[in-house]
């Protein structure tokens, strides 16, 4: 890609769609053009999902080349963009397949706008006639991408974890359904294929060291005040302590705990175990517990490397918020709950004889 | 601060309510629903509760919208419970519609319900079943009005809507003039129970009708299957406190127990 774009000159080159779509009609059956893909930050680095978003949309651009764009981070609006550390400043992203890294520009963007972000990807995918745009399927990578959608009339399959070009306009998927309970297949008919990774489904294969630098390009976009009309201000968060989606063990309580009572032995031996509860949803709409604490389709994702689950059926719902833990240990009266169909290792007892038990136990033999 | 009676529309999707495991029809095509009720996703019923909040603190009216079969009457008929005021059902013949169609539906049934132009649109953030994570954004979008996504927290003010979500531990704030879009996520709220009058008239209630032209979505689902799962079971470590022995051993072995305990007996495990 040229070095420096800037969006009103991006803009002119066409309408964004019949931008877009002259680019992609180029591409052969075979191959796909260039591929698109928001890199987005985590403090001074990308972010892992976005890693592994640009190698899916590596191996989906083949030879074609992956422009990834990164959006200036908090306080580093203008030259600062680039400001990102060691091993994945934009050099060393050349090791995830990314062949041009682009960083945007703008006084405008004092902070995330989801809108903008999308004109600028919009404007990017016109000028370089991108056959595809691709992000990780997190809140930022979704939204991005549903208002690029909207703003260019192009579908939009979300949260994919396969994808193929299976002809000129046309690409097999596979994406998930029900947060990953359900997969399905299907065909994305697009001259410009907007695509969201399921990125905590794919495994990230290791950088490859020897792989070239990428170039490095900045882009000024054009936005419009409409563009900058939600634009997100942050602040300090009111979170304390251990994060339910960062901890190293979960202690998961449900329905079987029986009331709110019995999260004083769950919390108690959440401390000893260095980690923290995390509970289904029947126990956060009875109000015993705070949404906060719900892990699963409508709560937080964990990746512990225990998850305890206490009380609790293991409805689909819920095991999509902990299919990531690397090892599950179920408390549960019954034997035949699904629950233990996911777990490694199994209780059957009741929570508040088993916890309590647990608990003295530890106890007994710390002291 | 108080601001003007609003005419709030909630859009709402009906869903299988699966629990333990999820069975695809023979066919490939569909959740088999044989076994299982339906609801509207958890996010989208925080939606209703948001509306049927402000408008009993504000004055004004909630319309829930759905988009699907003759039977997604009984999920408007749920929402008119919780309190909202009007059903809109945008009938369907059952098949599958993709986001863009249900999106521009849901814009053209905005213009035909008449005077109202809801200067608030609630929506979920993605729906439980199919998850877009778009509908509301386009819908945004076709009306020329910003749209504020997965937000936790609403306040109204004099037209103004501040929004808040998390965002990586912190909170990102959001400030928007109305009209304007927003989809939410559970924890905004917690819904009410439907209270017994609530409930009586839900069922009098009439649900207008309208039928809105089908459209074709550029992402044609081929089929659904289940993800390869594993086929084991738990090793049973024993029943109630007597386990415990055992348990301490597998919670030694993953390295969980604090210092103190892990230099104990080691001999308890198994
Ligand atoms: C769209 C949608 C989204 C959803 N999102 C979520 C979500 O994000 N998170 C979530 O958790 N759920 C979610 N649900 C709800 C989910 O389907 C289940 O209803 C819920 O997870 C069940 O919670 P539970 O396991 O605590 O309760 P139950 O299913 O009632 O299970 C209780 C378990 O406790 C056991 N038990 C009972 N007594 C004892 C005892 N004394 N000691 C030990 N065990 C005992 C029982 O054998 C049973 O297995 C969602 C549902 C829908 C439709
Ligand atoms: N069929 C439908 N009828 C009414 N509202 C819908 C429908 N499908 C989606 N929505 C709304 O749009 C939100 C996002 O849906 P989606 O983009 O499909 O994940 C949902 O949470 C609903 O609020």
């Amino acid at each position: 890609m040229s070095a420096v774009l800037d969006g009103a000159a991006a803009a002119a080159a066409g309408a964004v769609t019949a931008g877009v779509a002259a680019g992609a009609g180029t591409t052969g059956d075979e191959t796909t053009g260039a591929v698109l893909c928001l890199a987005e930050r985590d403090g001074a680095v990308v972010a892992d999902s976005s890693l592994r978003a640009l190698s899916f949309a590596a191996s989906l651009a083949g030879t074609a080349g992956v422009t990834a764009v990164l959006f200036p981070g908090p306080g580093a609006a203008g030259p600062d963009a680039a400001h990102l550390d060691g091993d994945l400043a934009p050099d060393a992203l050349g090791a995830y397949g990314v062949t041009d890294v682009c960083l945007v520009r703008s006084d405008e963007l004092t902070g995330y706008a989801p809108a903008a972000w999308a004109r600028s990807l919009a404007q990017l995918a016109a000028a370089e006639g991108m056959s595809a745009v691709v992000a990780a399927a997190t809140d930022r990578g979704n939204e991005v991408l549903a208002h690029l959608g909207a703003m260019t009339g192009l579908p939009l399959a979300a949260n994919c974890v396969a994808a193929e070009h299976s002809g000129p306009g046309s690409w097999q998927l596979v994406r998930q359904r029900w947060a990953g309970s359900v997969l399905e297949d299907a065909v994305l008919a697009a001259p410009c294929a907007l695509l969201t990774v399921a990125t905590d489904a794919l495994t990230l294969a290791a950088p490859a060291p020897s792989t070239a630098r990428p170039t490095v390009g900045y882009f000024t976009p054009a936005l419009t005040a409409a563009d900058l009309v939600v634009l997100a201000t942050e602040s300090a968060g009111q979170s304390s302590g251990m994060s339910l989606a960062t901890a190293r063990v979960v202690v998961g309580g449900g329905r079987g705990v029986g009331g709110p009572d019995g999260f004083g032995a769950l919390e108690e031996l959440a401390g000893l175990l260095g980690g923290v509860v995390g509970v289904s949803r029947v126990v956060t709409s009875q109000g015993w517990r705070p949404h906060r604490q719900q892990v699963g389709q409508t709560g937080t994702k964990i990746s512990p490397e225990l998850y305890l689950a206490c009380g609790i059926s293991g409805a689909i719902q819920h095991m999509a918020g902990c299919q990531s833990a690397r090892h599950i240990v179920a408390v549960n009266t019954d034997a035949d709950a699904p629950i233990i169909a996911h777990a490694e290792y199994a209780v059957i007892g009741d929570v508040n004889e088993v916890v309590p038990a647990l608990v003295a136990a530890i106890r007994a033999r710390a002291g | 601060m108080h601001t003007n009676p609003l005419d709030i529309l909630v859009c709402v999707k009906r869903v299988p309510m699966v629990g333990g495991k999820v069975v695809v029809t023979a066919d490939g095509q569909d959740v088999d629903t044989r076994m299982s009720g339906f609801t509207v996703s958890p996010h989208e019923e925080c939606a209703v509760e948001e509306a049927v909040q402000i408008t009993q603190r504000d004055g004004g009216t909630v319309t829930v919208l759905t988009l699907g079969p003759p039977e997604a009457a009984d999920q408007l008929r749920d929402m008119l419970a919780l309190g909202a005021h009007r059903g809109v059902l945008l009938e369907t013949d059952g098949r599958e519609w993709g986001p863009v169609a249900t999106a521009a539906a849901i814009v053209w049934a905005v213009g035909e319900l008449g005077t109202t132009p809801f200067p608030l649109i609630l929506t979920g953030n993605e729906a439980a079943d199919t998850g877009g994570y778009q509908v509301g954004i386009r819908v945004a979008h076709a009306l020329g009005r910003p749209c504020v996504s997965g937000i936790k927290r609403l306040e109204l003010a004099g037209g103004v809507l501040r929004a808040a979500r998390e965002y990586g531990g912190a909170q990102e704030m959001f400030e928007v003039a109305l009209p304007a879009v927003v989809s939410v996520k559970e924890g905004i709220n917690l819904p009410r129970y439907p209270s017994l009058p609530g409930r009586l008239r839900a069922k009098r209630a009439e649900i207008a009708v309208l039928r809105p032209q089908w459209q074709d979505d550029g992402l044609r689902k081929l089929g659904l299957r289940a993800p390869a799962s594993s086929t084991r079971r738990a090793q049973v470590l024993g029943h109630g406190a007597d386990a415990v022995p055992a348990l301490i051993g597998v919670l030694g072995d993953l390295g969980v127990l604090p210092a103190a305990a892990r230099s104990g007996d080691d001999g308890a495990a198994a």
